[in-house]
């Protein structure tokens, strides 16, 4: 932590900005990983409401195949809502947030660096078991491939737009639910073209299209994301 | 004598309390005018009957609920940016008129899609847009609510309204995007409207009728939210007679 400090608030000449950004990723990024639990429930979540919707509307895979790409999509949807509470929660809470502000580093890159870290140790993981739900609902190895493809475009997309939701409720009571009442409107057009693009491979057609409009909104993201993030935050601490 | 004077509460107070019964009148009038013109005058439709008569209600409101989120983004940009007290009472302000009209222009289509497509409700792109524009006005009022800082709330709520902002556009050309069941628009500014003229001047009156209305509500809200916040000043207790 001090070490931390002390990298935010000193600036050495050409590199100062880059080491305060690496050593906000790598501490959080460390942080992540000693808080298996924290870390894995989010990926639990993930498993436990893809595995409710065949118990709620039945096994058949017809059905199912046609759900598949959704109910994947919808669930880390979810899934990422609910890791994104920690984003900035405790940095606000030990006054790590403050020393950040006060860094010569912007704001808006060590807003990056943090979603950066983040996304690796939430929305990475949820890309990575896609395929194993995929399987349980036998979309086949190509749909399972665009699938996991979409939600490595996508996931970022949504862990940059949450930051925007985490930044403005930091700090209330009731944020948790209040960030996905403010976030999850916002990523419905990631949902469409994500869980489009599966659906448009399932049928046949191309998914290049899908592949572009989530490619370029995560471009929009990366820029402007963390700008607004940043002036959250500011307002939240001011 | 600038009319940036008026940005100061105490001096907008007395003049939203002179304007507004103004546009009220006019709102009543352009109403009844909208009202006569589209159930009485207008023909009935060769292929929709009847119903289609609820497009004097609907396509306003529609309009409205996205003029006004374009509004309510407006002041609350110019009360992030010039720190201005009252721009951010009026995007405050704007958001409950908002909220309204996109339900009443969720319902009132509920209400034509029954007859006219058999279902009170379908996934069209149109429809969603509106239904996610509902969830931002809730989600700019909850935010607002939540926080206790009343300038805080302001400029917090106002970035939140600034990202949604990309989301109206989606709206408007989520018609030409998405080829669904929605009928496409029926009135563009390039071409000759595709309907009969009385039910577009219909239509416009009941238009302006409802910017009348929401700008009268508006007014009375921001009056409201200015006493609300302004109670603990000398002019606000010498008018509310309070000491």
């Amino acid at each position: 932590m001090n070490e931390l400090t002390q990298r935010l608030a000193t600036t050495p000449q050409g590199s100062g900005s880059w080491s305060a950004l690496h050593a906000v990723f790598q501490r959080d990024l460390r942080i992540a990983l000693r808080r298996r639990a924290d870390t894995g429930s989010a990926l639990v979540f993930f498993a436990i409401v893809v595995a409710l919707f065949p118990l709620g509307v039945g096994p058949e895979f017809g059905l199912l195949r046609r759900m598949g790409p959704g109910v994947v999509w919808v669930a880390a949807l979810l899934a990422s809502m609910l890791a994104l509470g920690r984003l900035f929660a405790d940095d606000h809470a030990d006054g790590t947030l403050e020393q950040m502000l006060l860094s010569p580093t912007p704001l808006a890159l060590l807003v990056l660096a943090k979603t950066a870290a983040h996304w690796l140790a939430s929305g990475l993981l949820l890309v990575l078991i896609s395929p194993l739900l995929a399987l349980q609902f036998d979309l086949g190895s190509e749909a399972a491939g665009v699938l996991f493809l979409s939600l490595l475009l996508g996931t970022p997309l949504l862990s940059l737009i949450g930051a925007i939701g985490a930044a403005l409720t930091v700090g209330l009571r009731g944020a948790g639910v209040l960030l996905s009442l403010l976030v999850l409107p916002l990523c419905a057009p990631v949902l469409i073209f994500g869980a489009g693009a599966v659906e448009a491979s399932l049928a046949g057609l191309g998914v290049g299209a899908h592949f572009s409009l989530l490619g370029a909104m995560l471009l929009l993201a990366l820029l402007l994301a963390p700008l607004a993030a940043a002036a959250a935050l500011r307002i939240a601490l001011e | 004598m600038s009319w940036t004077r008026y940005a100061a509460p105490q001096l907008f107070y007395p003049l939203a309390g002179k304007m507004i019964p103004w546009f009220a009148a006019l709102a009543l009038l352009l109403t009844a005018v909208g009202l006569y013109l589209g159930l009485l005058v207008a023909p009935t439709d060769h292929q929709q009957g009847e119903s289609y008569r609820i497009i004097f209600v609907h396509v306003p409101a529609a309009w409205m609920s996205m003029i006004i989120y374009l509004a309510m983004a407006f002041w609350a940009a110019v009360g992030l940016m010039f720190n201005t007290r009252l721009a951010s009472m009026l995007a405050v302000a704007l958001a409950p008129s908002g909220a309204w009209m996109t339900f009443l222009a969720l319902w009132t289509g509920a209400l034509w899609g029954k007859p006219t497509w058999g279902t009170w409700w379908v996934w069209d792109a149109r429809l969603t847009s509106e239904l996610i524009l509902l969830f931002l006005y809730i989600g700019f009022m909850s935010l607002h609510a939540a926080i206790d800082d009343e300038r805080r709330a302001d400029r917090a709520a106002a970035v939140l309204a600034l990202v949604g902002v990309v989301n109206v556009p989606i709206i408007y050309f989520s018609v030409k995007w998405w080829n669904t069941l929605h009928q496409g628009a029926s009135v563009s500014l390039s071409k000759a409207p595709s309907m009969a003229t009385i039910m577009l001047v219909g239509m416009l009156v009941m238009a302006l009728a409802f910017w009348m209305y929401s700008i009268a509500v508006a007014l009375a809200r921001t009056r409201v939210i200015i006493l609300e916040r302004e109670h603990n000043t000398r002019w606000a207790r010498q008018l509310l007679g309070t000491t």
